[in-house]
């Protein structure tokens, strides 16, 4: 479960941050994860949850928004929506896709008090 | 809805779904911050934000803003006495600090990202040609590894990073086939990082322009996410498993440039279908190189073999190139010293 370790990294670069500004505590964490990205939202928030006990960041609210998977189509010479790796073009069903959009994982920003 | 000024919203949550429920209370544009005597904490901001999932307690008001809370002890929204009674019961607690919301858009794995930059910039420098092998538990990673050491005898110097949650068999084997090799034991990890491969590499007296393989934990989910500064990762599918494996799990084969098809010997006893394999694995990545082996004969070796020479020779001629480059730098930094040198008037 390599969500423990995205959790991980997570909360080092959420209490960076948070000490940084003299926060006291942290209220939310918002994330963007891609539909594409290597990462299960449920396990992350399980592995969140855990990582964050005593520290700046206990009970934060943590927020993820899904931004969508986006690939470049050959065939058709233009970006088409994608909804997982393995799946064809919408629009022309050819699997001669490069993955554009969909594979981030960012903290975009945090609450704090 | 927030039960200390009444500021509620036309969305109710009941186990993490929105429901809507045609309220829309009348309320001034604002923003703060307050806490709850029942420990229910809430941040109120202008800022929308994008659309979240099921699980996200964000709350919009009538005046567009947003506000996001958690519950204390673990409560949860349909507890909250005034969403039944919609009446304002607590007032803004005092002394308490407005929030504010500080940006950070950075990367989760920046800082392994970063790591593998440093390992890939050792590999460059030092013509290197590393690879990160990745497949499930069991598919002859190692087995792979004790015949390519064999075969490669004297070409250039190989040596290995092993990776596994515990014991060093995988070393002893690699070390008594003849090659340097580190075991790296990940105790409860699911795979290697760019970190653990920055301490092995330490206990390693890599030779210029040679051979790394570093074989990750057996593992065909977690280790497609964390870069190690490798110049490919091969995943390895033997016949033995499904040959719908790159369907199942995309991600690995997506973050391959090179699929093995191991234990090809055993493929009159397996319903296991070569095309179809293939064909899905190029699915989820378009122009993925294929090599079908068997690391317990020796079939197919001559081709993956020919596969590493080729890697090595593009290793080390980027290494020459970039000393040439440097030389040629240093070169023209001296010709400038020599210039400005002349110029400088005399004392």
């Amino acid at each position: 479960m390599h969500e423990m370790a995205l959790a991980e990294s997570m909360l080092e670069i959420v209490e960076a941050t948070a000490r940084r500004s003299g926060a006291e505590r942290v209220i939310a964490v918002r994330l963007e994860i891609g539909a594409l990205a290597h990462v299960e939202p449920d396990a992350l928030r399980f592995c969140f949850d855990a990582v964050t006990r005593g520290s700046l960041a206990e009970r934060a609210l943590l927020e993820i928004v899904t931004t969508p998977g986006e690939a470049w189509c050959m065939p058709c010479g233009g970006t088409v929506p994608l909804s997982g790796l393995g799946a064809p073009c919408p629009q022309c069903g050819s699997y001669q896709l490069s993955v554009s959009q969909g594979d981030a994982m960012r903290v975009k920003e945090i609450e704090v008090a | 809805m927030c039960i200390t000024c009444g500021c509620g919203t036309a969305d109710a949550h009941i186990e993490g779904k929105t429901v809507a429920n045609g309220m829309e209370p009348a309320i001034t544009p604002h923003e703060h911050s307050h806490a709850h005597g029942d420990a229910v904490q809430h941040v109120h901001s202008d800022e929308r934000p994008a659309v979240a999932d099921s699980g996200a307690h964000w709350h919009r008001h009538a005046d567009g803003t947003w506000h996001s809370h958690v519950h204390g002890g673990g409560s949860a929204h349909r507890e909250e006495p005034s969403y039944i009674a919609g009446a304002l019961a607590a007032t803004h607690a005092p002394g308490i600090a407005p929030s504010r919301t500080v940006q950070i858009e950075q990367d989760i794995l920046a800082k392994n990202d970063a790591l593998a930059a440093e390992n890939r910039r050792f590999f460059g420098d030092h013509g290197i040609f590393a690879l990160n092998l990745v497949s499930s538990p069991g598919s002859g990673k190692t087995t792979l590894l004790v015949r390519t050491i064999k075969d490669w005898a004297k070409r250039t110097p190989l040596a290995v990073i092993e990776g596994d949650q515990r014991t060093s068999r995988d070393a002893d084997r690699v070390r008594a086939a003849g090659a340097a090799a580190v075991q790296i034991n990940t105790a409860k990890g699911c795979h290697l990082d760019a970190q653990m491969v920055g301490h092995a590499l330490t206990h390693l007296e890599l030779a210029e322009d040679s051979l790394l393989l570093i074989e990750n934990v057996g593992n065909l989910v977690c280790p497609a996410a964390f870069d190690l500064g490798e110049a490919h990762k091969v995943v390895m599918l033997s016949v033995a498993e499904g040959d719908d494996k790159p369907l199942k799990y995309p991600d690995m084969f997506h973050a391959a440039d090179l699929m093995l098809i191991n234990k090809i010997d055993l493929l009159p006893h397996v319903q296991f279908d070569v095309a179809a394999a293939i064909d899905y694995a190029h699915r989820v990545r378009p122009g993925l190189e294929v090599i079908l082996i068997s690391a317990h004969t020796g079939a197919g070796f001559a081709e993956w073999l020919a596969w590493l020479a080729r890697g090595l020779t593009e290793a080390r001629e980027r290494r020459e190139a970039s000393v040439e480059a440097l030389r040629r730098r240093v070169a023209d930094l001296e010709d400038e010293l020599a210039r400005r040198t002349a110029s400088e008037p005399r004392a």
